[in-house]
């Protein structure tokens, strides 16, 4: 095809590197809370994440014969890097965030063709896969406690594979369903655990980034209103979360966690405005992200409430990347002059007296 | 009034600022005129006039063919010096046939019919005024408005909308013609309204005109015509968005608005037939906005038709910057002019010289996927499929999903953060599927020839095959006669 001059003669200002900062900026003030709250172990993984994935895409793009340059300052590989790394327990050790971002990166982003080509969202395939493979290293919850380790200690458990004696919490979802499968119902065994403001303020068990919920609520409000994407995504997904268990709750409240520890805990929130938005995996119209959100939500709690595993998000993101094919197909918008089946509207055209 | 819901659009930075306050003024006549036989939709008109006539300023130059045509007039008075090939204002930029007239500096009128009550009149007869005129739609489309008067009227029209959207960055030939001219333009659409007779007339101004919304309101004051002013977005000024804002209603798939009880016509068209009928005047000028981050002095120019694009740019203190592209319309429809001789025809809005910063057309990246286009597509088409069903070559997929509904209005480019040329990929495989087609006919016709030939041979043969039949027939009987005879004898 020719690359002749063709209109339009004039362009938005926007390209796919604003986005990526964008998103990355927004995700920025939830990193820094975890960054405080877990100290330099979660730095040296985060910077792990970072730079494997940033040398596995040059890797990559190489061996393709295809230029590094622009796709490396795309900010794609690092964002994604970004997310798996806020998806990680904070004191986990290096090769963890190291083999994360390998595999997002050159499996499940470049195998399948490159930007905008995978089916699957990279970060939380790489998730998944190390949840699968090393389940031990991928649970092991950190309870918070500001001051956090200094700097030579977190060198050791980063990089020598130490451990901290703190590494014996269990995150909320992970206490329910542990105690749930003792025997012991929620009734007893939440409080104690539990305190709802612990979730508001992030301050409880979790992951490096996940925990600060409000703060990627923020995030994600923030790129609702730069346009980056829309609300449909991320309002289903909660809905999905917060509906079901509202009703559950409701009828057996020592078997079914009521929505807002739900909505608060776990990777729901980077899921809901991070991952179900991810453009290249999920569907391009309005009303198939809406009901790509909903199927998020909705899986994520049946995992979390019926599944072998406490967390569901990256499980039930993965699922509904793979059903987006089919919402695309079936999910189009109208056009104009015709109807939903793509037939011509009836002219109607009244006699005139 | 209440407005209807509209569905995609993109707001593009207007760039109006540069030229929306400058008043109209009349280009000075330039020494040669090109004038394109063939400046609207249809056929060619066909010159009347031989090299070394002398005309007069609106004297009939060229008439119109066949049944959706426009005649042309003189621009000016003056000499035909020439009838030839001149680079016309089209992408393509090939050579048509066009009339150069000299002018002789007089820009004398020729007489002129003025009826004494316009508004009296016939419809017919404003329809045959309008078609003489040689009026075409001015916002750019350039149909002969005279066939959309007369198709509304036999088919009756419930609503007239006249289309003051300009919704194209830069222009502001229309925002200016109904600051300054907003009796005329009324003038011109009650005459409309009284070719067509409609029910109601809605006249559509973006907001982004407050000055252009007062002025037609004071002048339609007192007349059942109705201003509205609608949102500023982008394509409003696609006659079917317009519409929709409007009334509510969709133009059928393939259909024409007329369809629907409507007729749309473009306020600088309503401007012309006030010209042509109350006046007397052809359309031999129109307003053209000439801006862009290059130009020095962007205005908004009365040009006479035929007049070179460089004579606009000259006038407006020529380039204050190196221009990276000259486009002849706006910037997201617009064609790119190859060079700057190419003259200003009927459906020319504007001239602009863009800077590479306006330009903004950085090299593609991969789709993202990001869905900016699907919500910009005024259609309701997802661009990002088409893009990538025609990237592989399978153009009849494309054709499934709507490419035959894309109007290339190039909101989908415009906000692609990929920067994909996703309008270029449209029209591009639009050319294809007709090239293909037209190739298809003429295969057809060739296959269709072939076999008629075959059947003719064959029944040339079969023929030569009884003839030869007959006269052994022939022969045998003679020579059985003659044995009989010499049998007898
Ligand atoms: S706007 Fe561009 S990058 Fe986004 S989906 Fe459309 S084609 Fe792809
Ligand atoms: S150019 Fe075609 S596909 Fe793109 S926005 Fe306009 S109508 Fe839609």
């Amino acid at each position: 095809m020719s690359q002749a001059v063709h209109a339009p003669h004039a362009h938005a200002i926007t390209s796919v590197g604003r986005i990526m900062a964008t998103v990355i900026l927004a995700l920025v003030p939830a990193t820094l809370y975890g960054f405080w709250l877990y100290g330099w172990p979660a730095v040296f993984l985060w910077a792990v994440a970072l730079a494997t994935a940033l040398l596995a895409e040059a890797v990559a793009l190489r061996l393709q014969g295809r230029p590094a340059r622009p796709a490396l300052f795309d900010g794609s590989a690092l964002l994604t890097a970004w997310l798996l790394a806020l998806s990680l327990p904070p004191f986990a050790p290096w090769w963890i965030a190291a083999l994360g971002s390998l595999f997002a990166i050159a499996i499940v982003k470049h195998v399948f063709g490159g930007l905008g080509q995978n089916v699957f969202n990279p970060a939380m395939a790489a998730r998944v896969m190390l949840l699968i493979s090393f389940p031990v290293e991928m649970t092991l919850w950190t309870a918070t406690m500001p001051p956090a380790p200094g700097f030579a200690e977190a060198l050791a458990i980063t990089f020598g594979g130490a451990s901290w004696d703190a590494m014996t919490s269990a995150s909320l979802l992970g206490h329910a369903k542990t105690e749930l499968t003792r025997g012991v119902d929620l009734l007893h065994s939440l409080p104690g655990h539990y305190a709802l403001q612990d979730g508001l303020a992030g301050s409880r068990v979790g992951s490096l980034g996940e925990t600060a919920s409000l703060l990627l609520l923020a995030g994600g409000i923030f790129l609702i209103a730069r346009r980056i994407f829309t609300w449909h995504a991320p309002v289903a997904m909660l809905l999905g979360v917060a509906v079901p268990a509202l009703i559950a709750n409701w009828a057996n409240p020592a078997h079914f966690l009521g929505p807002l520890p739900h909505l608060l805990s776990g990777g729901l929130m980077l899921g809901a405005f991070f991952i179900a938005t991810d453009p290249v995996t999920s569907p391009n119209t309005a009303a198939g992200q809406f009901l790509f959100g909903l199927g998020c939500g909705l899986l994520t709690w049946a995992i979390r409430s019926f599944g072998g595993y406490p967390e569901g998000v990256a499980f039930a993101v993965m699922l509904m990347n793979a059903a987006t094919p089919v919402i695309d197909r079936y999910m189009k918008p109208r056009i104009y002059g015709r109807d939903r089946k793509g037939g011509a509207l009836p002219a109607e055209q009244e006699a005139r007296t | 009034m209440k407005l209807f819901k509209l569905r995609g659009g993109v707001h593009p930075i207007g760039r109006k600022e540069l030229s929306a306050e400058r008043p109209i003024r009349a280009l000075p006549m330039p020494e040669r005129l090109f004038v394109p036989l063939q400046q609207h939709v249809g056929a060619a008109a066909t010159a009347i006039v031989a090299v070394g006539d002398k005309v007069l300023k609106g004297q009939l130059i060229a008439s119109g063919q066949g049944p959706i045509s426009a005649p042309v007039h003189a621009p000016t008075s003056g000499r035909i010096v020439a009838l030839g090939d001149y680079p016309a204002p089209h992408p393509s930029g090939l050579p048509v046939p066009t009339l150069t007239l000299e002018a002789d500096g007089e820009d004398r009128w020729q007489a002129a019919d003025i009826p004494d009550d316009p508004f009296a009149l016939a419809p017919e007869d404003i329809a045959a005024r309008v078609a003489a005129a040689g009026i075409v739609g001015l916002g750019g489309a350039a149909f002969p408005s005279a066939v959309k008067l007369n198709i509304s009227r036999k088919s009756g029209v419930d609503t007239l909308i006249v289309n003051g959207g300009e919704c194209e960055p830069y222009l502001t030939c229309d925002d200016r013609l109904m600051c300054e001219r907003a009796e005329g333009v009324v003038a011109g659409i009650r005459l409309i309204h009284r070719a067509v007779g409609s029910r109601q007339v809605l006249v559509g101004i973006e907001d982004n005109k407050p000055a252009a919304i007062a002025a037609m309101r004071a002048a339609a004051l007192g007349t059942d015509i109705q201003v509205v002013a609608v949102p500023a977005m982008y394509p409003m000024g696609w006659d079917k968005q317009l519409t929709r804002a409007l009334i509510g209603k969709e133009v059928p798939a393939g259909g024409r608005s007329a369809d629907i009880g409507v007729l749309v016509h473009n306020v600088a068209t309503a401007y012309a037939v006030y010209e042509a009928i109350a006046l007397g005047r052809p359309l031999v000028s129109r307003i053209v906005t000439v801006s862009g981050g290059a130009v020095k002095e962007p205005c908004n120019l009365e040009v006479p038709i035929g007049t070179p694009a460089q004579a606009l740019f000259d006038h407006c203190g020529g380039f204050g910057k190196m221009p990276a592209r000259l486009v002849m319309g706006g910037p997201m429809m617009g064609h790119e002019m190859p060079i700057t001789g190419i003259p200003i025809v009927k459906g020319t809005s504007g001239v602009l010289a863009l800077t590479p910063a306006e330009i903004g057309q950085p090299e593609p990246a991969p789709c993202i996927r990001c869905s900016s286009c699907v919500r910009a597509c005024p259609v309701g088409l997802l661009p990002l499929e088409m893009a990538a069903r025609i990237r592989v070559g399978d153009l009849a997929d494309a054709v499934d999903i709507g490419l035959k509904d894309c109007i290339a209005c190039g909101s989908c480019s415009y906000v692609c953060p990929a920067h994909i040329p996703l309008v270029h990929y449209f029209n591009h495989a639009k050319g294809e599927l007709t090239a293909k087609e037209k190739a298809k006919l003429k295969q057809e016709a060739t296959k269709k020839l072939a076999t008629e030939r075959t059947a003719r041979m064959e029944r040339i043969a079969r023929e030569r095959e009884e003839a030869a039949a007959r006269r052994r027939a022939a022969k045998e009987a003679a020579e059985a006669a003659k044995k009989m005879t010499g049998a007898t004898a």
